[in-house]
């Protein structure tokens, strides 16, 4: 067991949990996030160029460094793990983003307590990521799901009972969708009568699912996890949720969490049950076409910087799990670059609010202007940010979308035409509200005096800005390299199925 | 039979001890009861019974499934000891605890004869010492008044429940001839009649008081409130556990050809009743007894889910669902137990801020309230998963919409059992209870259950153990 690799990105948060319980002072839980967060990073690139390097020496399987340890053999469930370029550029996406975070929250109350949950929270980030057993692989997500709402709860700002309490039972009200769906795969994983199987491979391989069952399956399947995906009518805990929760809480749940859905969208119910994705996409393309217009819209008239950026969200999301919908190859490739780029873009978002609001002590853009001058190093990466949710070449937001625009419009119907012109739509908004914050917020006259005191960034908080930065700019730069990486992912055996 | 001889040893020691020590040596009395158990319990383990034993004409059968559910419960009622030592030590209880440990001796012999039974009459006495005893356990306390009214209601309804079973009894009778199980599903092959639905229906009204299923339920909230809190706890989980499992047998083994024609759609009804009801009147209770005792009444609900579709896993998954929610109920219950004691303290508001005040008693709480609520990695997880899945494995469309309803009433549960640890961690009020430094015995009997919150679901041999013994099992010979 201990031989597989992938069994470290849940076996190293443990163990910072078991320091993080034993550790009293705020130094050595410190030292220990920062060294733990440092090895997963390093953890995901040794599995990165290991994955490279078998790619290139010819190895065609569909997952790499698979393992299987049996759990529950009378159910056949097992610890089953196994990594696709998709789930490497996501667990390097979240290690990178824990890694930020920890610096993000270097002055933290409770430090103990608070890196205990964000460490259980990531445990199942991670586990989520590696598995590929769906007995597993949704014990994970909810192991990922339930410290958010302590961590709100308790380090939150605002109204943080009522958001906690809003998001916590959204998200489980869409696992317990989830939930149902999965044993549903589970009892129809063996039409012929063999073994009945949780592994997400032997299902797709086998192509098993009775399409009568999958109309039944897929939707609840794709709601259970479109909620965490901010799905309208299902994302009212979002803007709620992130502008209560404290910094590194709103850059792991909006950066990786939300990532959560739509992987489970893609890895679950669409790879399972492709007939069915095919057949009923266009209801969720309604859907997912209202939150990225309608996420927009809401952003450009909200005052508080979490809001504003916790819209944006939504909107961004929804363009993640609109281009799933399309069900080809390009539009996939741009849905899964848009996860990397919304995650660590938006991450880079919440870090720099956390720490203009831990200065100025107000998130309101009505209340603040000119901060460019008094602390230049945030407002420059502020701006970064926001040209890379607007969409600037370079950067990673206009690859993904480029990327996701294109692939749908090859869809030659009016049907998909109008909604993909639609959603470009979105992309002019985002420009509307990116650039009214920026304008408000950096540039023109100081609001308050006050501010006139502040001071810039400190080298912890430049750390973490500095590490997104590099990321976003990356891929912006690199993306022949990404869809490279993932492009072994896309099984022609789910486009065979729906005749494509 | 080896399980009811050495109960019924301990339990005469126990009471040889109380009877004839001298009076200064009856201070022993607890630990005695107590370690006299655990070698009874651990004995259960080791001795297990490996085939199908009967005895008095077949009256009375014993299987590596009913010694299996027996220890399991003497797990619990070992934690419920233990659990109990500084209560029944205390001021008011000292004089009479040996009557105490006597009397929860009887109801558990009760419990092992209602389990192991295969005819009616062994089973109705198994069922009424089970009950009677406990009436007098809940007015243990006999200063005061809550104790008694909730006595005296608990009595009635037990008398009356077991009343409308009679009842229903005479009918099968008259139907089969016979009061053996396995002779009443022969006797009875063919006929379905409005007189059998009758003595059904009256047959589940009276078990289903004793799982205080919905609408058998009203007496539950006022006795578990009234009632010393360690007869509270065993009494929410004990007692439920093993009424739950003979539940399933008579059902399966009497009844099990009339599944579908005609209690299936019968529990259908009870479980979406008692896991709703239970669900949306725990979320108004301000008392942490009421609190749980309508969150138990839900729980039973997903117990009773198990019964559904009468398989031999959904057996393993109820077995395994009442082992988790003894280790779950019991360390809620060992909270509210140790604060009581120190500060008679039973409010929800009371627990304000306890985080900040007793880390470890709020931490168990909240352990066990996740577990109850079914969050991973701990044991309900996992327990609420299996008796999912199980009742999932025939796949009838009804059967995913009443999955379904139980998983949207999970959500109704998560809100309530979080508002307990909103107060404990979230709330911004001032710290109720000062810190205290609890008994020895309360915090061993909170580690055992924290430890099997933890260790049940993520170690797979207990569950794989459960199931790989009910597959022995020749119980479901008779469903259809």
């Amino acid at each position: 067991m201990f031989s597989n690799i992938l069994i470290y990105f849940v076996i190293i948060p443990l163990l910072m949990l078991g320091g993080f319980a034993l550790c009293r002072g705020v130094k050595g839980i410190r030292t220990i996030a920062v060294v733990g967060s440092t090895l997963l990073m390093a953890l995901s690139v040794w599995v990165l160029v290991d994955y490279i390097a078998l790619r290139q020496a010819g190895n065609t399987e569909e997952m790499l460094f698979t393992g299987s340890w049996e759990w529950f053999g009378p159910l056949n469930i097992n610890l089953a793990v196994g990594v696709d370029g998709v789930s490497i550029a996501m667990l390097i996406l979240s290690s990178i983003i824990v890694f930020a975070g920890s610096f993000a929250s270097w002055k933290i109350d409770d430090a103990r307590h608070f890196f205990m949950w964000l460490l259980l929270l990531s445990t199942g980030v991670f586990g989520f990521f590696i598995s590929i057993d769906l007995f597993t692989m949704f014990m994970f997500y909810e192991v990922a799901l339930i410290p958010m709402y302590l961590l709100i709860g308790v380090w939150g700002t605002g109204r943080k009972e009522y958001s906690a309490m809003k998001l916590t039972l959204m998200l489980m009200g869409g696992s317990a969708f989830l939930m149902l769906s999965l044993i549903g795969i589970y009892y129809h994983s063996a039409p012929e009568g063999g073994q009945l199987t949780w592994n997400i491979l032997e299902i797709s391989r086998n192509a098993a699912i009775d399409k009568g069952w999958q109309y039944f399956l897929f939707p609840m399947c794709f709601v259970g996890f479109g909620v965490l995906g901010a799905m309208f009518p299902f994302h009212t805990w979002s803007p709620d949720g992130h502008a209560c929760a404290p910094t590194a809480v709103s850059m792991l749940h909006a950066g990786v969490l939300m990532k959560l859905g739509g992987y489970g969208c893609f890895r679950v119910a669409m790879y399972l049950m492709p007939e069915a994705a095919n057949d009923l996409a266009w209801i969720f393309l309604i859907l997912t076409g209202i939150s990225v217009v309608y996420g927009a819209f809401s952003a450009c008239v909200q005052t508080d910087l979490k809001y504003i950026n916790a819209y944006s969200s939504v909107s961004h999301c929804g363009m993640v799990l609109f281009a799933i919908l399309m069900i080809n190859t390009t539009a996939l490739t741009g849905a899964i670059m848009q996860m990397l780029s919304h995650g660590l873009m938006t991450a880079l978002f919440f870090a720099l609010i956390g720490m203009i609001y831990g200065r100025t002590h107000t998130r309101d853009i009505r209340l603040m202007g000119g901060l460019m001058k008094i602390m230049p190093f945030l407002g420059v990466a502020y701006v970064i940010a926001g040209m890379a949710s607007l969409g600037l070449p370079g950067l990673s937001g206009f690859v993904a979308e480029m990327t996701i625009f294109v692939g749908s419009f090859e869809h030659a119907d009016m049907f998909h035409r109008v909604f993909t012109i639609v959603a470009c739509c979105s992309i002019v908004i985002t420009a509307v509200y990116i650039l009214r914050v920026v304008g408000k917020l950096l540039f023109g006259p100081v609001q308050d005096e006050h501010h006139l005191q502040l001071t810039d960034a400190v080298w912890w908080e430049r750390l973490s800005v500095v590490t997104l930065v590099v990321s976003v700019a990356a891929i912006g730069c690199f993306p022949n390299f990404f869809e490279w990486l993932i492009r072994f992912t896309f099984n022609p055996e789910i486009f065979r199925a729906i005749g494509m | 039979m080896g399980q009811e001889i050495g109960l019924l040893i301990v339990f005469l020691l126990v009471f040889l001890y109380d009877t004839f020590m001298p009076r200064k040596a009856l201070g022993g009395i607890t630990a005695f009861a107590t370690v006299l158990f655990a070698i009874f319990t651990v004995l259960g383990f080791v001795c297990g019974e490996c085939r199908e034993v009967d005895a008095f004409a077949g009256m009375y059968v014993t299987s590596p499934v009913c010694a299996m559910i027996k220890n399991i419960l003497n797990v619990g009622v070992l934690v419920v000891l233990i659990q109990s030592a500084r209560w029944a030590n205390s001021e008011t209880q000292v004089m009479r605890r040996g009557e105490f440990y006597e009397l929860l001796l009887v109801t558990l012999f009760g419990m092992y004869l209602m389990i192991s039974a295969r005819h009616f009459l062994l089973f109705l006495i198994g069922l009424e010492s089970a009950s009677l005893p406990l009436a007098a356990m809940v007015a243990f306390e006999k200063n005061k008044y809550e104790s008694h009214e909730a006595a005296v209601k608990y009595m009635l309804t037990a008398v009356f429940s077991s009343a409308v079973f009679m009842m229903g009894l005479s009918f099968v009778y008259g139907l089969s001839g016979s009061l053996y199980f396995s002779e009443i599903a022969v006797g009875l092959v063919g006929g379905t009649s409005t007189m059998l639905a009758v003595a059904l229906a009256f047959v589940i009204a009276g078990i289903g008081f004793k799982l205080s299923l919905v609408p058998f339920h009203l007496w539950t909230a006022d006795v578990y409130q009234g009632a010393p809190t360690p007869v509270t706890s065993y009494l929410s989980v004990i007692s439920k556990g093993a009424a739950a499992f003979a539940f399933l047998v008579v059902l399966v083994q009497c009844f099990g050809q009339f599944y579908s024609a005609i209690w299936e759609w019968m529990l259908y009804a009870l479980i979406i009743a008692t896991i709703t009801i239970g669900n949306l009147f725990a979320i108004r209770q301000k008392n942490m007894k009421r609190f749980l005792a309508f969150s138990s009444i839900s729980q039973a609900g997903y117990i009773m889910l198990g019964i559904v579709g009468g398989t031999e896993m959904g057996l393993a998954a109820l077995m395994f669902y009442v082992l988790v929610y003894i280790f779950s109920n019991l360390a809620a219950f060992g909270v509210i137990g140790a604060i009581e004691n120190k500060t008679g303290k039973l409010l929800m508001t009371d627990y304000n801020g306890l985080s900040k005040t007793n880390p470890w008693l709020a931490c168990s709480m909240m352990l066990a309230m996740f577990s109850l609520a079914g969050i991973p990695p701990f044991a309900g997880f996992f327990s609420k998963f299996f008796i999912f899945t199980s009742a999932l494995g025939s796949g009838s469309t009804a059967l995913y919409i009443l999955v379904l309803i139980a998983l949207i009433n999970t959500i109704i549960s998560l809100y309530y059992y979080l508002l307990v640890v909103k107060a404990m961690y979230i709330a911004p009020d001032e710290p109720q209870i000062a810190g205290f430094r609890s008994h020895w015995t309360e915090r061993l009997g909170l580690w055992i259950c924290v430890a099997g919150i933890i260790a049940l679901g993520i170690v797979s041999c207990f569950y794989n153990d459960i199931l790989t013994t009910t597959e022995t099992t020749s119980l479901f010979a008779f469903m259809f």
